[in-house]
């Protein structure tokens, strides 16, 4: 039996040591918010949070974060309200699919944490989560409004 | 902001607050004591407190089209937006109630456009439903009585009765024979940006897609399809994986063998531990090489079918003072989506069977579950899921849903979940076509374009998906936008030469959209060669009040065409109708000695006639910019030893974040017809980026990736 931490809560799991990470939350913990899109650590959707590094579940073997903080997008909300990068999300309408954004959203969240008020290249350069639908331009934008400090509310909608 | 905005935001800003999904997993209990909806009919459910839920035939895979739909619903309902939700209408029901919901089919950029008809009838049937059921109640006459926000209000009596009131009686009501719809310039519901439904549960990660399938017990299963397209499996020695913890069996089929277990990791596992032979069959030596041999055989036969002529055809070309001709070529490329092909199917103890899936169209996952079990169609369910992306290859290639089954079918009463690694995924898709093309241009001694002939190379999308379509040689998909052109030249002449190899093609995002990057750029051959702006030789081969017109000249505006681009950026032009609407585009880049292609800018106009959502159609517009530039910059599949090379995103790359220009979008509806905007967005993109480049660097570019060309995004 593996202890775990997920969400601030502990959970036993009974799986090989070598078991990604993605596949414990997905099925033996029935966490599917977390997506697989490509088991190789090339798109990011299966991004979670360890110990509040961005990490890729699918390339993380479930014995690296034995001891280890994980939070995966279930766990991003606090109890009464969103997080904020999930608010701006809403406000700028930013899914498509929505397939890739629990991966984005845990991505820009880690982001956000380290470097507040990031730059438009810093935000370029650390969200390399793909996007097939083409979200692209509205991920900035919800970031750019995050780093400014911008209340997100107003978003797409503000007419 | 509106109240109605603030109250939306609010109730989706609580977690756990105005969730508008439910999906009916078993595990996910409703919650008791929920007083049932009244089915005033079909499409709307009202609550006694007045919540509207809108059933939605069509799928949704982020395009929206789950919100305009209920939008144009309840706009004719003229009830309150912010009680309304939606549903998927079930597709066992659809057939037992004989398809009460018309096709559930969503491709082709149709969802809003060829259903806008119906459902706003259906909106506003039941509203006249449920004024005559309070009017009786009062005993006055139904003209009488106005409605505003789901409230029925009799004036002279200062009446008034609520929608959730009276829906009982309403639905025993008969529907109108006539149903008088809105204006679109008077709409309060439609033609806004309403926030998507959708989008709330997407971005708490709820378990809303197809691969999130979650039932008592459970299991999963991992494929491997014969590599070699059309080639059979041999045999397999499962000796190495059989005693392997939580391996439940080994499912051998024609062309796939698959490994269940209790998770998909132990099921993946196992299955790369299987020995497999395969029989790769007759095309195990294909390549890119004979692929391209077979395209370029097709341009040389001399006895094709035409898919258009007019004036003296090609044969004006002999008169013409001067000719131009060009070949161009675009690869395989598969839609990639981001949720790998998945089916969850439940052969269930009582003899029917469930399966929850993503699909574009759920009376065909149902169609071929039903034909796959041997069952009848009544005893089949088919629970459509949110798709994490469809582009076309979800819908009439239903490849996943027979695998789910034939897979499934060996557990019977255990409900098993099939998901395709990426590899599979990539390999295993139904490619945009490649496809080689030859235009020639004749002009007149005044430079006039006066004839064209194109020659088309193309697999048929028809002949694969849907052979009963094909009433012709011609397969529509392959030659539109070039046998349909909205130019005027007098002497034009198109044909086609159908040539299919071993690859299966599908409809992928705009099919036939190869065809726009062709004329268009070729258009722009024109226009050099005969020292033309760009811009205004379109204009001048464009008739008067052609809507392509005011597209071309809305984008030039926007991009100040007239005017020299800024030091060192070059603009690229382009105009194409398809799936009913308008596009143009300007793209504007600058280009580095190195091949650093930076793209500044991309503006695009669409006419669309009317606009349901206009946030959303703006989400689409840049959502088709990223996906077609990362096309026209990146992707390709290739063929070796008959298979597909690329397994995985390290071969296949999607436009990065930092890739992205800045995407202007004009929506310009002219009203009174119905186009799409799924697609219509990733016409112009290849063809005004090419453009674009052939401004700036004086190289044209006639094949695809531009990778090829030692050009890459900056
Ligand atoms: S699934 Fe982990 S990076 Fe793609
Ligand atoms: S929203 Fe569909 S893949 Fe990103």
């Amino acid at each position: 039996m593996l202890k775990l931490n997920i969400n601030g809560r502990p959970h036993q799991v009974d799986v090989e040591a070598d078991t990604p990470l993605l596949w414990v939350l997905r099925d033996q913990l029935q966490l599917l918010g977390t997506k697989y899109g490509c088991g190789v650590g090339e798109c990011g959707a299966c991004t979670v949070h360890v110990d509040g590094e961005a990490t890729r579940s699918c390339i993380t073997p479930v014995s690296a974060v034995l001891g280890k903080k994980v939070r995966t997008i279930e766990g991003l909300a606090g109890k009464k309200a969103l997080h904020p990068v999930q608010r701006a999300w809403i406000a700028h309408e930013v899914p498509q699919c929505g397939y890739c954004q629990p991966g984005m959203i845990m991505a820009a969240a880690a982001l956000l944490e380290k470097n507040p008020k990031p730059s438009a290249a810093q935000i370029d350069a650390a969200m390399d989560n793909l996007c097939r639908c083409g979200t692209h331009q509205r991920v900035r934008e919800a970031m750019a409004a995050l780093a400014s400090g911008e209340p997100s509310g107003g978003g797409r909608h503000g007419s | 902001m509106e109240a109605s905005r603030r109250n939306f935001l609010k109730a989706t800003l609580v977690l756990g607050g105005g969730l508008c999904l439910e999906f009916s997993f078993p595990l996910a209990a409703k919650t008791a004591a929920q007083a049932a909806p009244t089915e005033v009919s079909a499409w709307i459910l009202i609550h006694p407190d007045d919540r509207v839920v809108v059933r939605i035939a069509r799928s949704e895979m982020g395009q929206g089209t789950f919100t305009a739909l209920a939008q144009l619903v309840a706009e004719e309902l003229d009830c309150d937006w912010d009680r309304v939700s939606a549903e998927f209408a079930s597709p066992n029901e659809s057939l037992r109630r004989n398809r009460p919901w018309g096709p559930m089919l969503t491709g082709g950029s149709l969802g809003v456009r060829s259903s806008q008809d119906y459902v706003r009838r259906a909106g506003g049937a039941a509203r006249a439903m449920l004024v005559a059921a309070a009017a009786a109640r009062w005993q006055v006459d139904a003209a009488a009585c106005s409605v505003e926000r789901g409230v029925i209000r009799h004036a002279a009596s200062k009446r008034s009765l609520r929608y959730g009131e009276v829906a009982a009686e309403a639905a025993r009501l008969a529907p109108p024979s006539e149903v008088k719809l809105h204006e679109p310039k008077d709409w309060k519901i439609a033609g806004k940006s309403q926030h998507r439904f959708d989008i709330p549960d997407k971005v708490l990660g709820k378990p809303v897609f197809g691969v999130d399938a979650a039932l008592p017990g459970m299991v999963h299963a991992s494929i491997a399809q014969c590599p070699v397209f059309g080639g059979r499996l041999e045999r397999v020695d499962s000796s190495a994986v059989d005693q392997l913890r939580g391996v439940k069996k080994v499912v051998r089929a024609g062309d796939f063998v698959a490994v269940i277990a209790d998770s998909w990791w132990r099921a993946d596992q196992a299955l790369q531990k299987l020995k497999i032979e395969w029989d790769f069959g007759e095309y195990a030596t294909a390549s890119d090489a004979s692929i391209m041999a077979m395209l370029r055989e097709g341009l040389a036969d001399d006895k094709l079918p035409q898919a258009k002529k007019s004036g003296d055809g090609a044969s004006a070309l002999a008169s013409a003072a001067r000719t131009l001709q060009a070949e161009y070529f675009s690869p395989y490329i598969n839609h990639a989506t981001m949720e790998p092909q998945t089916c969850t199917a439940w052969f269930k103890n009582d003899g029917t069977l469930e399966l929850w899936t993503s699909t574009q169209d759920g009376e065909a996952s149902l169609a071929t579950a039903a034909k796959t079990a041997g069952l009848p169609p009544e005893k089949v369910e088919v629970h459509k899921m949110m798709l994490g992306g469809g582009f076309g290859r979800r819908g009439g290639s239903q490849d996943f849903v027979v695998q789910g089954v034939t897979i499934a079918r060996a557990l019977p009463g255990v409900p098993v979940k099939l998901m395709w690694s990426r590899a599979e995924d990539m390999q295993h898709g139904f490619y945009r076509p490649a496809s080689l093309v030859r235009m020639t241009a004749g002009l007149d001694a005044e430079g006039r374009l006066i004839a064209m002939h194109s020659v088309i190379a193309c697999p048929s999308i028809l002949k694969v998906l849907m052979p009963e379509a094909m009433k012709t040689p011609i397969d529509f998909t392959a030659v539109r936008t070039l046998s349909d052109m909205p130019y005027n030249v007098p002497h034009q002449q198109v044909d086609y030469a159908q040539r299919n190899g071993h690859v299966p093609v599908g409809f992928w995002r705009a099919p036939g959209q190869q065809n726009a990057y062709y004329r268009e750029c070729f258009i722009d051959e024109v226009a050099h060669a005969t020292g033309k702006d760009p811009l205004a030789l379109r204009l001048e081969l464009l008739a008067p009040g052609d809507k392509n017109r005011a597209v071309l000249e809305a984008a030039a505006w926007a991009a100040a065409w007239s005017k020299p681009a800024a030091a060192g950026r070059h603009r690229g032009i382009a105009v194409s109708d398809g799936f009913g609407s308008y596009t143009a585009m300007v793209i504007e880049v600058s280009v580095s000695a190195k091949g650093e292609v930076k793209v500044h800018r991309a503006i695009l106009a669409i006419d669309s006639g009317h606009v349901v959502n206009p946030d959303t159609c703006r989400a689409q517009a840049e959502g088709n910019i990223a996906f077609m530039l990362g096309a026209t910059f990146h992707q390709e599949n290739t063929v070796k030893d008959g298979r597909i090379v690329e397994s995985n995103f390290h071969q296949f790359h999607l436009l990065g974040l930092g890739e992205m220009p800045q995407v202007e979008v004009l929506l310009v509806p002219s009203g009174g017809f119905w186009g799409g905007h799924g697609e219509p967005g990733a016409l112009c993109v290849a063809p005004a980026l090419c453009n674009a480049i052939f401004a700036a660097t004086g190289r044209r570019i006639r094949s695809l990736p531009l990778k090829h060309h030692e050009l890459r995004p900056a």
